[in-house]
């Protein structure tokens, strides 16, 4: 993957009030923690030698899921061009841990991020003819302006942000 | 109409303009310039616009078939389809589907055009609306204003008064921020207790059975997330063949909208999906059990597929486009456009498929025929024509027992039973013919008091604008008798100027400088005895009549066509008849020959200066200040930086507006009933030339519509800017 969509997915995510936290996969658990902030549910991790802290809780009931402060998922891919991260929820919880939480904590793959569109949605037919039951292009946080202003979090997280594993 | 039927609709426009406007013209403004700024990014803006519409067209050849495939598709994958003929058909197999469990909802206007929710409530069911606006509305028990923002015309401090009048929270409720927070946690007890979740679709592929959501807040996915058994609900025009057929649609979308390059959440759910539900005990269950019911709403549509006219309204993908930049639906919202469920811009057609012509007539008017949506709409839909054919379709479904009255006046192609009103005005030629004939006592007779009176009781002709003054002298009869003055052999181009009916009659004097400002650039000039466009009639709806003045037009230039010569027109809203709608009036060889031979008249001014004429030959601007207002059709044209950038080359120092329309609009604006939505809408025109920056230059516009709006609002007397170049 060259460096040029890693930067152009950083000024996107930027632009959309997303933070980006590079780090590679021996040093997540130190890159995480300082952005885990209790409770902690999440989603396990399909990335080979990472995986999630003890904190985080991987089998929340409903009570658990609706107090988590931070939720941890990983991200099936992202889109240079738009900031947006596509979360592919499946049985592991994908789709309720990063939707209640205040906090989402999307961890992407280097070799993930497409650059645009139509890359995504080359991946995204193949994804979903082969099973994927539900992906989810989303980009920054749950937002309406229904309540006179423009407010970030609505009936999902007030604020993402977004850690690259720079060596997958 | 009746005088009464145009005082109801006056009030009811004026009851909206003071409660709904300013909330709608905040908010409207904010998606409008948002869009204008969202694709301007978009490098290839115009090609995704076209892969969009072919896919659409594409889609709506092939539905029966793609019916078909996705009803295999999702049968394969474990859920169910069912299309409904209409919305009985559908509410009953909705409401069966819930057997009284309560039900979650997120946002979805087709489920608004079935009135679902009444249905499953009168089956026991409670319903909860989750997107925030409907929930607003649901609360306030109101119907939506605008099809991607419905509770548009609210105010924070409205929201927050209906709050803390129906819920009583502890605390009052003030900031957006608080009013959500409350929303959220009230809706997200709901959202956990619910058994059914429904949404709809904003489009479903035949191929995989995936719907696409487009949403912000993140109540769709909590919607199906929790609950398991997912009904959703689309129109069966939602179809789409492929995945990949969904990429322009999501680059477009949000963009068209709300002004959001993407919005929040893009939902891509191919269910019954796996994700963990919530079960009864506050666990996490597994979410292999999940139902799914997919809903396809006919009512109307494949009829609609089948009429030449409407079919285009099937491309729609419901962004708003055409209501955010509609300068009457900004001033004033949905809730004046009617329509029982859809209201603004390309909505008519919406409602003459689905609810009938009825519910499509009382506030048809309202479209101008601006034609600022259509440049707006990510399929290319053509919806001041939508709007032009209801409108036609309505005029012929009326019994008339007054034509005697005006049959003198109205030499038209009509049917009886079209309104005297739209008569009066859609045969403007005759009555500017009579008037020019008689001037100058027709004008002192139109300007009495009893014939205003007359004119607004029987005519609807508002009494508060001056009526345009007609010359006595035609620019057509100037010119024959004053005759051309370049010699053919020695010009650089040879024209026939247009002499639309306003020029001819009325504002002769910008014909006049029009002639000369192009003598003095050696161009020989005709002004051919053409008649009318077929603009007036066409914006009343009356189709035949502008197809038949379309022809004499066409007849009359043919020569100069045929002869090579170039046609020059003074008027937009006539070279926009001659570019735009001939299409559908006239042979397609006839309409080529004259769109590309036809020009704005500053555009041709532009012209012949970067082809080597001497820009000497016309006057030193000076820095003189000016304000200049394009016209609405002139700019979707985009032949506004032609005028400008012909005056600035002269010396002249020029600013522009960036309204959408002048609100004037031809016989809109004398319109009884529509007169004070035509001032506010001008309003916002005479605030932008009136700042500190503006208020001391000289206004030029180059519509006439547009000169008569500025002349009757601003103090300063506006003239076509091609008298600026005119040394006389």
């Amino acid at each position: 993957m060259s460096a040029e969509p890693i930067a152009t997915f950083e000024s996107s995510l930027d632009e959309v009030g997303v933070e980006l936290v590079r780090t590679s996969a021996d040093q997540f658990e130190s890159a995480l923690t300082p952005l885990l902030d209790a409770p902690a549910v999440g989603a396990s991790l399909p990335f080979e030698n990472v995986s999630l802290p003890d904190a985080v809780e991987t089998d929340p009931g409903v009570e658990k899921l609706e107090a988590a402060k931070t939720g941890v998922t990983a991200a099936g891919y992202g889109i240079a061009d738009y900031g947006s991260v596509i979360i592919q929820g499946g049985p592991d919880g994908e789709e309720p841990a990063s939707l209640y939480a205040d906090e989402h904590v999307a961890v992407v793959a280097g070799s993930d991020v497409l650059p645009d569109m139509d890359a995504t949605f080359d991946r995204l037919a193949e994804d979903i003819r082969s099973g994927t039951g539900q992906a989810i292009i989303a980009t920054g946080p749950s937002a309406t302006a229904d309540m006179g202003a423009l407010v970030k979090g609505a009936h999902g997280p007030v604020e993402v942000t977004v850690v690259l594993l720079e060596d997958r | 109409m009746s005088v009464d039927t145009r005082q109801r609709k006056a009030e009811r426009i004026r009851h909206l303009l003071e409660t709904e406007g300013d909330s709608v013209h905040k908010n409207t403004q904010v998606f409008n310039n948002g869009r204008y700024e969202s694709t301007a990014d978009l490098e290839d803006y115009e090609a995704l616009k076209d892969e969009a519409r072919a896919i659409k067209e594409d889609a709506i050849e092939r539905l029966p078939e793609l019916v078909d495939r996705v009803t295999e598709t999702i049968e394969a994958n474990g859920g169910t389809v069912y299309v409904a003929d209409d919305a009985a058909d559908a509410n009953r197999y909705v409401t069966e589907v819930a057997d009284g469990r309560d039900v979650v909802k997120s946002k979805s206007m087709t489920s608004e055009e079935i009135e679902v929710n009444e249905s499953l409530e009168a089956s026991g069911s409670d319903v909860w609306e989750t997107d925030l606006a409907e929930f607003v509305l649901q609360v306030a028990d109101e119907a939506p204003s605008h099809i991607v923002a419905p509770a548009i015309h609210k105010s924070r401090e409205e929201i927050a008064e209906l709050f803390n009048a129906y819920f009583d929270p502890e605390k009052p409720l003030e900031t957006a921020q608080e009013l959500t927070q409350f929303a959220r946690e009230h809706l997200g007890e709901k959202i956990a207790d619910a058994d059914v979740g429904m949404t709809g679709a904003n489009f479903v592929t035949a191929d995989t059975g995936t719907l696409a959501l487009v949403t912000s807040e993140g109540n769709a996915r909590k919607c199906v997330q929790a609950t398991d058994t997912h009904i959703a609900v689309a129109g069966v025009e939602k179809l789409v063949p492929r995945v990949e057929d969904l990429q322009p649609f999501v680059e477009l979308i949000g963009r068209s909208g709300t002004g959001q390059d993407i919005t929040s959440y893009v939902s891509l759910f191919t269910p019954p999906g796996d994700s963990p539900t919530f079960d009864g005990d506050g666990e996490l269950g597994s979410g292999d059990d999940r139902e799914f019911h997919l809903v396809l709403i006919d009512n109307g549509r494949m009829e609609m597929r089948e009429d030449d006219q409407l079919r285009e309204t099937l491309y729609c993908i419901r962004c708003s486009a055409c209501a955010n930049s509609c300068a009457n639906f900004q001033h004033v919202g949905g809730h004046a456009f009617g329509g029982e469920t859809y209201s603004g811009g390309i909505a008519t057609g919406w409602e003459a498929g689905v609810h009938g012509a009825d519910s499509a007539a009382e506030f048809n008017d309202l479209c101008t025929g601006c034609s600022r949506c259509v440049n707006q709409c990510p399929v290319k839909i053509d919806i001041p024509w939508i709007n032009t054919v209801v409108r036609d379709r309505i005029n012929r479904g009326t019994d008339g027992d007054l034509d005697f009255l005006v049959d003198g006046l109205t030499p038209d192609e009509e049917p009886g039973g079209v309104d005297l009103q739209k008569r009066l005005f859609g045969n403007f030629d005759t009555l500017a013919k009579l008037g020019s004939t008689f001037a100058p006592l027709s004008n002192w007779v139109a300007q009495t008091g009893p014939a205003r009176s007359l004119l607004e009781r029987t005519l609807g002709v508002d009494s508060r604008r001056e009526l345009p003054a007609f010359e006595r002298e035609s620019l057509v009869e100037w010119f024959e008798n004053r005759g051309p003055r370049v010699d053919p052999e020695e010009a650089r181009r040879q024209v026939a100027l247009y002499p639309d009916a306003y020029t001819n009659y009325v504002r002769t004097e910008r014909g006049k400088a029009a002639v000369r400002v192009l003598e003095a650039l050696d161009v020989r000039v005709d002004v051919p005895a053409a008649g009318e466009s077929g603009r007036a009639p066409l914006s009343q709806g009356m189709v035949a009549t502008a197809q038949s003045n379309a022809e004499d037009v066409y007849d009359s230039l043919a020569p100069a066509v045929a002869a090579g010569h170039d046609v020059v027109v003074v008027e937009p809203s006539d070279l926009a008849m001659f570019h735009r709608e001939y299409e559908r009036l006239l042979p397609e060889d006839e309409y080529a020959a004259l769109k590309d031979r036809s020009y704005e008249v500053m555009e041709y001014v532009y012209g012949l200066l970067e082809n080597g004429a001497d820009l000497d030959a016309l006057p030193e601007g000076d820095d003189t200040r000016i304000a200049y207002h394009s016209h609405c059709q002139q700019r979707t044209l985009d032949l506004e930086p032609y005028t400008v950038a012909v005056l600035e080359d002269c010396g002249f120092d020029v600013t522009t507006s960036d309204v959408e329309c002048c609100g004037m609009a031809g016989s809109f604006g004398y319109k009884s009933e529509y007169y004070e939505l035509s001032v506010d809408v001008g309003e916002a025109l005479v605030d932008q030339f009136t700042t500190e920056n503006t208020a001391d230059r000289t206004v030029v516009a180059s519509g006439t519509s547009c000169l008569e709006q500025l002349d009757a609002l601003l103090a300063r007397r506006p003239a076509h800017p091609v008298r600026l170049l005119d040394t006389r």
